[in-house]
Formats: structure tokens, sequence, C-alpha cells
């Protein structure tokens, strides 16, 4: 192997090769999906291959749906605290691993699932479980109580977990007047609760993280990935 | 040649390649000593960021008050330092050192190399403050905020010419295996990171596109970044150390293309069950099974080129590290392309197999090599020999126990660890609780690497700074019996 330009050729084609196949193949196969509705209805008209042409059905909404407000502000906590180090956001297949049976969510998530995130974090690791669904799974005041506490120390409400506290985004202070709404209720004789005259209150960055942990939701059909009964 | 023949450990038998060699390690000297200091900094500083989140992964609450100390972060912060600052610095020392050496060609503006050389390390340095600050991207292999990167880009491209330049005035006919892998190298890093970063961090691609990116950017990084540098060392020391000429030629050609065409597929199999297109999964799959052709014929090379000569092998510093590192090689793609299968993907795919997996990787195979070439290289810089044989040895034994009891902890409890979480019967806690035993005993296998690398810098400082006592030493320093005798 003496020929330099042949030598450079082969090691240009080489990674040319892979960029092509996997990089710029995939950005044009997926990289143009858009929402679509739950599903499609069928038309009279054929496509070229002798199949009926399937359209968005009129009027109805479209997923998946559009990321909104304070949950969003929350994703950049969720980025800047590098939890995609121990949490993945990703359902695989019924029958592949137990990801359904444990609850992460009522289907598989797919490619359309992904498409109006900025930033895609589907994650490696399951030190802890998968959140694509978290908001399904814990909704609602109780939902946001819950994730409330257990930011602010896993071990009151999930004792034994290995995920760190994250009590620097909550403000421990003396209660003047009357206790804030937005105070922590601790569970009776926590030894996590603060002293007598304190609260604990989430500060901003807490609360555009949980509203950000709430939002992660499959709770809609896609027409390649419907959620069966 | 035998290789019980004395010899001094700067010494060819000819004089006219002496004098060129000496000439040309003179023109390198400075910026490559000065990357061999940056990489020992890094590895020190990862290897803090190491131990801290080892301890974390097992005791939640350890130091857990500090917004810029929790896991997530520093675990990224000891990723970063080890690839770019560790491995990285180190490759710019070695792999240049080895491509000047090969092409019998000086490096000329060796200013420029060392300035590029800080800049790198500043880039890297503020990177690192980004991300304990909180400026981190959560895009693996990528942590390193945005206005770091491009300083990053310029420096390495300024640092990486210099291979391709001593390549392009190079001297006589030859062209040595070791001479394709840095020169590939040297080019694909760039055209990696550079995509990665535009087509994730400046103007992202829809969707899952982006994750395709990373793991095919991530796993180069492994692939074609550390692993031919490393087998570039590995086939520049064996048969320099040993004085016999590599086992086979042809095997050499054949495990370098394969490698090339191979390797940069296989990264998908990082997405295997996620939400991408499934032929590209299976693209990835076959890619990764593929990659035994490579790794058995480099195998078969190395294997072949030391047998018989184990005592030798085991009596110089730089051949101990660089054998392990190149069994390491073997076992590690092996089991590599049998994690891309779906079945065992199933189970190791999200636990601390990978974990463990990963530093099989780029610990005891690329980073016990390049242990090994600066053992080789150092001497022939400084003209003076290693201090310290007991310091050698306590390296070596601290890193290679460390890195078994590292390896084998993650993979037992990640086996473990994915079965459990498999069955939706065990309940996730549980499943959390049971992978505890095992991280414990990666904090220990940590607590044995410091102690190796404590040894390893402490032994190099002392071979920087004591120059007088250390020149007077007679002989090349060697291990086990016969010390101060023949010369490697």
């Amino acid at each position: 192997m003496k020929n330099l330009p042949l030598l450079f050729c082969g090691i240009f084609f080489a990674l040319a090769f892979s960029f092509t196949g996997l990089i710029l193949t995939s950005h044009i196969q997926i990289g143009s999906l858009t929402q679509t509705t739950e599903t499609l209805e069928v038309t009279d008209d054929l496509d070229e291959n002798g199949m009926p042409v399937m359209v968005m059905a009129e009027g109805e909404p479209l997923y998946p749906p559009m990321p909104v407000g304070l949950a969003q502000q929350g994703k950049e906590i969720y980025i800047s605290m590098g939890c995609i180090y121990c949490h993945s956001q990703q359902v695989r297949r019924n029958e592949f691993g137990a990801d359904i049976e444990r609850g992460w969510g009522p289907r598989q998530t797919v490619a359309r699932d992904y498409i109006l995130q900025e930033r895609v974090l589907l994650g490696t690791m399951r030190t802890g479980p998968d959140l694509a669904h978290l908001g399904g799974r814990y909704a609602g005041d109780a939902g946001r109580d819950w994730n409330h506490l257990h930011l602010y120390n896993p071990q009151i409400v999930s004792k034994g977990s290995t995920m760190p506290p994250f009590a620097f985004l909550y403000d421990v202070r003396q209660i003047a007047g009357k206790p804030s709404e937005e105070a922590l209720t601790f569970p009776p004789n926590s030894e996590y609760a603060p002293e007598t005259g304190y609260e604990v209150v989430p500060t901003r960055r807490a609360k555009a993280l949980v509203e950000y942990l709430l939002s992660l939701k499959i709770n809609y059909s896609l027409p390649e990935a419907p959620i069966l009964e | 040649m035998s290789v019980d023949q004395k010899q001094g450990p700067y010494s060819s038998n000819s004089e006219a390649v002496r004098l060129e060699l000496s000439q040309i390690d003179a023109s390198i000297r400075s910026a490559a000593l000065f990357f061999v200091i940056a990489a020992i900094t890094w590895l020190m500083i990862g290897t803090v960021f190491a131990l801290l989140v080892a301890v974390k992964a097992h005791q939640p609450n350890f130091a857990s008050t500090f917004e810029f100390l929790t896991f997530g972060r520093v675990r990224s912060a000891h990723l970063n330092a080890m690839a770019l600052g560790w491995a990285s610095n180190i490759i710019f020392a070695v792999g240049l050192w080895i491509m000047a050496r090969l092409c019998r060609a000086p490096i000329n503006h060796k200013g420029i190399l060392f300035i590029a050389g800080v800049f790198w390390n500043i880039g890297l340095t503020v990177g690192i403050f980004g991300i304990l600050r909180g400026d981190i991207t959560s895009v693996e292999w990528l942590e390193i905020p945005k206005y770091a990167t491009p300083l990053l880009a310029i420096s390495y491209a300024l640092i990486g010419v210099w291979g391709v330049m001593a390549f392009r005035f190079r001297k006589g006919d030859h062209v040595y295996v070791s001479q394709w892998y840095i020169l590939a190298a040297l080019f694909w890093f760039p055209w990696l990171y550079v995509v990665a970063q535009v087509m994730i961090i400046w103007f992202p691609a829809r969707g899952v596109v982006q994750s395709v990116t990373n793991w095919w950017f991530a796993h180069n990084v492994l692939g074609l970044w550390f692993t031919p540098m490393a087998l570039a060392t590995a086939y520049y020391l064996i048969p320099k150390v040993l004085g016999r000429p590599i086992y086979s030629y042809y095997l050499s050609v054949l495990g370098f293309w394969a490698l090339a065409i191979f390797y940069n597929w296989a990264g998908i199999h990082h997405l295997i069950g996620g939400p991408i297109p499934v032929w590209l999964i299976s693209a990835g799959i076959v890619a990764s099974v593929m990659m035994v052709i490579p790794v058995v014929v480099v195998g078969i090379n190395h294997h072949m080129s030391i047998i018989g000569l184990y005592k030798e092998v085991w009596r110089s510093p730089t051949l101990r590290f660089v054998v392990f590192g190149a069994i390491s090689y073997t076992l590690v793609s092996l089991i590599g392309s049998a994690m891309a299968l779906r079945t065992v993907s199933e189970i190791t795919h999200f636990t601390h197999f990978t974990v463990g997996h990963a530093h099989h990787g780029v610990y005891a195979f690329f980073t016990m090599i390049m242990f090994g070439g600066v053992y080789y290289m150092m001497p022939r810089l400084l003209k003076r020999e290693w201090p310290s044989s007991f310091l050698i040895k306590l390296h070596f034994w601290g890193c290679a126990l460390g890195i078994t009891i590292m390896i084998v902890a993650l993979q037992v409890g990640g086996w473990i660890q994915g079965l459990e979480m498999n069955n939706a019967e065990i309940p996730f806690l549980e499943v959390v609780q049971n992978t505890i035993p095992w991280l414990k005993a990666r904090s220990v296998s940590g607590l044995f690497l410091t102690v190796g690398h404590i040894a390893f810098a402490a032994n190099f400082f002392w071979m920087l700074f004591a120059a007088g006592a250390v020149r007077a030493k007679q002989g090349p320093t060697l291990l086990g019996s016969n010390e101060g005798g023949s010369a490697r």
C-alpha cells in the first residue's frame, strides 16, 4: 500500500459509505415526518402500487402534540441535570424486554413521537425507570406532589432508591405568616421533613422540571403505532 | 537478531538510522512532552471524577448538596476528561511521534503544534467547567457546551494536520500498517465530530435522526479514533521491542480494510429496540458481527508476532502493557459483536453491562496500549530511563487488577440487572437494589486503578524532573529478573 491517493480514497469512501447509508438515508426517510391524526381514512384513489391512498381525518387533532410553556423550560433543567444518564425515554415493543408490562407506556414509541423535539433524549441507560410515559403514570396534583417529594429526596417516597436528591432545587425557609400553598407536604413523621416553623418550597426550576416530567405522556395513537386495548 | 543482544534503548543497528530517528525525536520533543503532561494531568482529574461518581452510584446522598456535583454532570465530566483529555492528548503525543518516525519526516513548525495543543486543552477546560456549571448538552459523548466546541475543532485541525504532513513528505517507499491506521484516524475523527456537532447541536436534525447521528458518532470515537491509534501503536511497538517483523503483511492489510469498512456502521446497535427504522438497526447488527473478521485477523497477527517470546514480553514494561491491551482488544470486540445480537441486547441494553463493556474497550484495550507507548517513547524523547521498576509494576498490577474487577463486576451485575428488568414481576426498586453490591465492587476497582495511576504519574514526573540521578542509571528499566540486563 504505497499509493497515497488510492489509500486516501479508500479511507474517504469507507466513512462516506456509512455516512450516506446511516445518516443521509435516515434523514431522507424519517427527516420529513410530520404530525398526523391518530388514524387515517381510506379514500377511493389508488397509489402507484394499487393500494388505496390514506389521508388524515378532517378536524381531528394532530399528534404528537406541540410541547408547551413551562414544560419546555423544564426540559432545559432535565438536560442541565443530566437526567438522561440514568433515564431513557423510549418504550420497546411488546415481547421485547418488559417495557409495556412494567407500565412504562401503553405502546412502543416510534420515530414520529420525537419529531417536534429540538433535542431528542432517547437515552441508553436505565439505572432508573424509563420516563417516556411518566406523566401518564403520575398525573394531576397527586402526581405533581409525588414528583416534588421524589426530587427533593427520593428516599421519601421511594426508599432504597439510588437516585440522588435534588434538594438544591428547593428553598427551605421559615414560614412567614401562613404557610405557602406550594410548600411540599411530607408524609407524617418523615425524617426528611423540615423543622417545625420551616417549609420546603420548589424554586422556579423545580416547578418547570416537574411540569416537564408530567408532560411526558404516550396517551395517543399514531397510525403506525396504535394503542391496543 | 537475538532478543538477548545488548542494545541501548534509543539505538538501532545502523548509525545513520539512529541519527535520523534522534533528529525526528528532537523535532517533536517539546510538543510530545506537552501532550503527555496534559494527558497525565487529565488522567488524574478524570480519576477523581470517576471515584466521585462510582461512590455516588451506590451512596446517592454522597456530595449531593452541591448542584455542580450531581451525578449526571460529574459522570459527563469524567467521560470528557478521559476521552478528550487523556485519550486524545496521548494520541497526539504517541500517534504523531510514531507517524513522524515511520515517515522519517521531522515535524516542522513545531511551534504551531505546541500552541494548537495549548488551545485544545484550554477548550477542554472551558468545556468541563461548562458541563459542571450546567451547560451540559445531554447528548452522549458530545456533552461539551456549544461555546467550547469550535475552539476544540480548530485546535484539532491544527494538530491533526501535522500527521498528514509527515505522511505527505515521507521518505522511502515502504508504508507500514501503523501509518495507514494513524492517517485514517486523523482524517475520520474530525469528519465525525463536525457532522455530529452540526446535525445535533448547531442545526438539529429532525427527531431521531439526531439519535442515529449520535451513535454513529459516539461508537466511531471508539472505533475510528481510539481503536486505530491503539492498533497502530501495538503494530509499531511489538516488532520494535521484540526485534522481529510482524507476522503477516497480508493479514494487516485485511485487518485494516475490514475495520475501515465495517466498524463505522456498527454504532446503531446502541439503538436496538428503539424508535428508529428496523433496517437501520439490522445494518448495525450485521456490521457489528462482521467486525469479527478484522478482530480475529489482528488478534492472530499480533499473537503470532509474539509467540515464543513471552518472557521478553513480560520483562518489557512496554510490551507487558501493550500485550494486555491487545488481548483485551480481541476479548472486548468479540463480546461487543455478541452484544449486538438482538437476543443479547434485549438483556444487556440499558444496564451496567454496557458501562463495563465501554471500560473494557477504552481502558483495558486502548489505555493499556497507550501506557505501553508512553513507556517506550519517554526514554527516547528524554534520553534517560524510567527511575523505578517497582512503580511500573505497581502501575501494571493496579490497572490490570482494577480493570478486571471492574469489568467482571459491571458485566455480571449488569447481566443480572438486565434479566431482572425484563421480568415485570420483580419490582423495579428491587432490581436497583440488587445492583448495589456490584456497584460497590466497581468503587473498589476504582481504588486499584487510582493506585496504578498515581504510580504512573509519580514515575513520570520523577523521570521528568530528577534528571541527573536518573540519567546515570545503567541500561533500560526492565521488570522481573535480570534487571539492568538487556535493553528494551
